[in-house]
């Protein structure tokens, strides 16, 4: 008897998983950062603005917690979350280390002085190296380090929508 | 003539191949057994931009730059395994198109297995319940045997 309603419920088990991945709001090919409770890769990347100290991993144990965007002016999502990084430097007052993702520098300075510069402290990646040690796959990526230089959350691909607020922002909060 | 033709057309496949080989802004590595070790990781290595071709297929900028890394790390002198731990300490264990043999991939590994076993106990299941289904059936009895040899004959 019990078991005429088998294909049924198998049927209905199937339909239920993919509902609940469909709404899950995951990204598929988002990949989980390997880097997350590890300690920030070591690196040391010339500034943007020219006689500005380079950036370093030394930047990231300021004891409160900062975040590093990898970024790039050819990278059209990153023209639109830059508002998002506006609001955290200014109304978040978080430190943001932007980094220059194969980028030319002159074209990296442009893209700050037309969108406006949310960063306290930039590097030029210009071959990407620093940016493949981090795990990234593509701009724009966003790490949060904690105050100690441990990386405590990875945004992947825009910080846009309602990412800010209900992703990156809880994240933030937990660290302070 | 036609022989001069052939020759020409021939030479011309030939070099193509050739160029085929590695893309047109890649240098490998000049010796070329680090070289055929260099390309067989990277037949391994997936693109983390297209996902499912190796980095050696892949156009993306990053596998270019992940070969680049490849090729430096073998001719570094590098045992295949340091390259792929290279690269795994950096993306997971997803960057390797063949998945490592470790606690999170067990049931991975194991399903095709599980699969046949639960097959087998599903055919021994249903071969049981045919046997005592058959068992259960009484043999004709001579009356039931007599009527059913009449309404044979009565068919003919």
């Amino acid at each position: 008897m019990i078991n005429r309603f088998i294909p049924l419920i198998i049927v209905l088990g199937l339909f239920a998983l993919f509902l609940a991945r469909m709404n899950s709001g995951e990204n598929p090919k988002e990949l989980d950062s390997v880097l997350i409770g590890r300690a920030a890769p070591q690196f040391e990347l010339a500034s943007l603005q020219g006689g500005n100290p380079p950036l370093t991993t030394a930047d990231l144990k300021i004891g409160k917690p900062v975040l590093v965007n990898f970024f790039a002016s050819w990278c059209v999502p990153c023209r639109a979350e830059h508002e998002s990084l506006m609001v955290l430097a200014g109304q978040y007052r978080v430190p943001i280390y932007g980094i220059a993702y194969k980028d030319s520098p002159d074209r990296s300075r442009a893209f700050l002085t037309e969108l406006g510069n949310p960063f306290s402290k930039t590097g030029i990646d210009q071959n990407g190296r620093v940016a493949i040690d981090w795990g990234v796959t593509g701009v724009p990526e966003t790490f949060l380090v904690d105050g100690d230089g441990i990386v405590r959350y990875r945004h992947w691909g825009p910080i846009v929508g309602d990412g800010l607020r209900k992703r990156l922002v809880p994240e933030l909060e937990k660290l302070r | 003539m036609i022989r001069q033709f052939v020759v020409v057309i021939v030479t011309a496949f030939l070099v193509a191949g050739a160029a085929f080989a590695v893309a047109v802004d890649e240098k490998p590595l000049p010796d070329p057994v680090l070289e055929a070790q260099a390309r067989s990781l990277m037949k391994e290595i997936r693109c983390l931009v297209c996902q499912n071709q190796s980095i050696e297929d892949s156009n993306a900028d990053l596998a270019r730059d992940l070969r680049a890394i490849v090729r430096e790390r073998v001719a570094l002198g590098d045992t295949p395994d340091n390259v792929r731990a290279y690269l795994v300490d950096r993306y997971g264990d997803w960057v390797l198109l063949k998945p490592p043999f470790n606690p999170s991939t067990y049931l991975l590994w194991a399903s095709p297995l599980l699969a046949l076993v639960a097959l087998a106990l599903l055919l021994f299941r249903r071969q049981q319940k045919n046997e005592t289904r058959q068992a259960a059936m009484a043999p004709l009895s001579d009356s039931e045997k007599a009527e059913l040899d009449k309404l044979l004959e009565g068919e003919q």
